[in-house]
């Protein structure tokens, strides 16, 4: 819990000082409570929750496929209503990690997780805890926008809502409006919510399924390489919306683009392949720090391209 | 280096092929031209040899109900009647579980169940017509009098589906040899279009908390639709034109009823049942006519399974495009 209000330091957070009132705390448990599934979305306004983003913390993390470990005791903390850039070579593990955070690399069959993985406290990856509550509170968007194509554009938005039972039209419609205003795509969808998904453009597909990410209010938002098949402008969206959602989501970006990693975020974490082929932390730590003034050798050969 | 380089340049010239070329071309347009042929030919035989009949029996031929070569009276509709009813309730019946078949092999079965399963459904498609129709006699018929139609027609028999006498032989056993004759064919159809729906559409319901069931519901099923619809299309053209293993169970009698305890008659049975005794010109012709209306139906069925591959492969198509 201390990580709760541990205040973000970094300058470029939105500096006024917000008037809207915290949150009221938010019941959400891991583990098979019963009823866990119903989300809260109890607000009903625009207004960005502020510091609404709880942490992450890793620890000893490996990860395999099969016998292959591809992860090797990773223990690395994410800040709460930060955004932590994961950057690394090719083949260093840094997909699989995110997806060990929100329960998505034991899909794979044969993948496997070993080390701990707390949220807000809780560890994911205890005894009972159900996968789909984790994925609740854990949003991803992928590298490939994955809008589910015949379905409209409003429905994909709301589908989180709808899975969890929620049915009021009224609160949908509301959540619809906000998750796509707060993705930057309502403007461009507002006169047709009942096209499919598939229809849009690639960098509006994407933004969609970030609207579909955030609609269901999750604590924590990975992000796997989002702007990577995307054109540059469709890039520079998704990164503008990158810094707005920082005020009420905690951010994990695997990014191969370095210079978009000390665009978008607060803090960056370096992995590499090891001698034994799984991926390892080098190091982390604030952005501006890593690019500057690396402390190993290894990140300092990286970000000046000498390899990767 | 460079006379190495030029050395090549001058035998790429000299070593192009002349006379392969145009054999090639002429074997396989020869190939394409003898399939045509063959489809010319057989429409060509059909409709001229069933213009007696088409004279004779007029448009009324569609909806008459009496068939009775020896007064020369031919009503087409017990038979078409039977066909449509026996392949579309076996259909249904197959779809129910070849989907379920499919998602159960692709999304849920370990991969050493999945493989030999998979091969054993397709397994079924190769037993002979005729072996399903010695165990549809011999096997299926008693015991669907005894242990299902006697109860059927205890309890429900106030029904019209269920009304008539059970002695296993009709409708019932028909639809129960054609359900499992169709089955392969949409279930293996069903699990191809179900393994081609890209992960990126599980993980997206997955992502959002979705559980197994609602991952299928979710991204599974609406992607593979339309595939799934035409997988069901090629099995109801396999089922409209069984003839052999229907001809011994369904009872070969001409009439209609909605009861699944009567017999009934398919449009393929009655050909082969009859074109032995079809002594006059008349009859031969109107059985043929029978044939060229299985013909129609049957393309108009592989033409709109055609057409919702041949949309479902363009909706994908223009969907990576799109991304």
């Amino acid at each position: 819990m201390p990580l709760m209000t541990e205040p973000t330091t970094d300058a470029r957070v939105d500096p006024a000082p917000s008037p809207v009132p915290a949150p009221a705390p938010r019941t959400h448990a891991v583990g098979p409570v019963p009823g866990a599934r119903a989300i809260e979305v109890a607000r009903r306004s625009d207004e960005p929750v502020q510091d609404a983003g709880v942490g992450v913390e890793i620890e000893h993390l490996d990860a395999y496929y099969g016998n292959r470990r591809v992860l090797r005791d990773i223990t690395l903390t994410v800040h709460p209503n930060s955004v932590t850039a994961i950057i690394g070579p090719s083949g260093c593990g840094k997909s699989t990690l995110i997806r060990c955070l929100n329960r998505m690399h034991e899909v794979t069959p044969g993948a496997r997780v070993a080390g701990e993985v707390r949220l807000d406290g809780d560890d994911i990856y205890a005894p009972g805890v159900d996968p789909v509550v984790v994925r609740q509170r854990i949003g991803m968007v992928f590298q490939r926008p994955n809008p589910f194509p015949t379905m409209s554009i409003y429905d994909n938005v709301v589908a989180g809502l709808k899975l969890a039972g929620i049915r009021d039209r009224s609160l949908l419609d509301e959540v619809a409006e906000r998750s796509l205003r707060r993705a930057a795509l309502w403007d461009e969808v507002r006169d047709k919510l009942s096209a499919p998904g598939g229809a849009l453009s690639g960098g509006q597909q994407q933004r969609l399924c970030i609207a579909r990410a955030i609609a269901v209010e999750p604590e924590v938002v990975l992000m796997d390489e989002p702007a990577s098949a995307l054109d540059p402008m469709s890039t520079l969206k998704i990164e503008e919306l990158i810094a707005a959602l920082r005020a009420s989501y905690t951010i994990v970006i695997v990014t191969h683009n370095m210079q978009q990693a000390a665009r978008v975020s607060d803090r960056t974490a370096f992995l590499t392949v090891g001698d034994d082929r799984s991926g390892f932390l080098v190091e982390e730590g604030p952005t501006a720090q890593i690019f500057t003034n690396p402390r190993r050798q290894l990140t300092e050969d990286y970000i000046s391209g000498r390899f990767g | 280096m460079t006379a190495q380089v030029g050395a090549v340049r001058a035998e790429l010239g000299r070593h192009r092929p002349r006379f392969g070329e145009p054999a090639f071309r002429g074997l396989v347009v020869l190939a394409s031209l003898t399939v045509l042929a063959i489809i010319a030919g057989l429409v060509v035989v059909i409709a001229t040899t069933s213009m007696a009949g088409i004279a004779h029996n007029g448009i009324g031929f569609l909806w008459g109900t009496t068939w009775d070569p020896v007064h020369s009276v031919f009503g087409a509709l017990p038979f078409i009647y039977g066909t449509l009813l026996t392949s579309i309730t076996a259909l249904i019946l197959s779809m129910l579980i070849g989907v379920g078949v499919a998602l159960f092999l692709v999304e849920l079965a370990p991969s050493w169940l999945a493989g030999p399963l998979g091969f054993m459904i397709e397994m079924l498609a190769a037993i002979p017509s005729v072996v399903y129709g010695l165990w549809g006699i011999f096997v299926l018929a008693p015991w669907l009098r005894d242990y299902v139609e006697v109860p059927l027609h205890d309890t429900l028999g106030w029904l019209p589906f269920f009304s008539g006498y059970p002695i296993g032989i009709g409708n019932l056993a028909a639809v129960v040899v054609l359900t499992i004759m169709v089955l392969p064919t949409v279930a293996a159809v069903s699990r191809d279009v179900v393994s081609a729906v890209p992960g990126s559409q599980r993980e997206a319901a997955l992502a959002l908390g979705a559980t197994r069931w609602e991952t299928i519901r979710m991204g599974v099923l609406p992607y593979a639709r339309s595939g799934i619809l035409g997988a069901g299309i090629l099995g109801l053209a396999r089922g409209v034109g069984e003839t052999m293993a229907v001809t011994m169970v369904i009872g070969n009698s001409p009439t209609i009823s909605l009861s699944f305890l009567a017999q009934g008659y398919t449009m393929a049975s009655v050909i082969a049942n009859e074109f032995t005794e079809a002594t006059t010109n008349l009859y031969r012709s109107s059985l043929i006519e029978i044939g060229l209306l299985l013909l129609v139906v049957t393309l108009v069925i592989n033409a709109a399974a055609r057409l919702l591959v041949w949309r479902v492969a363009y909706t994908a198509s223009s969907r990576s495009l799109a991304a």
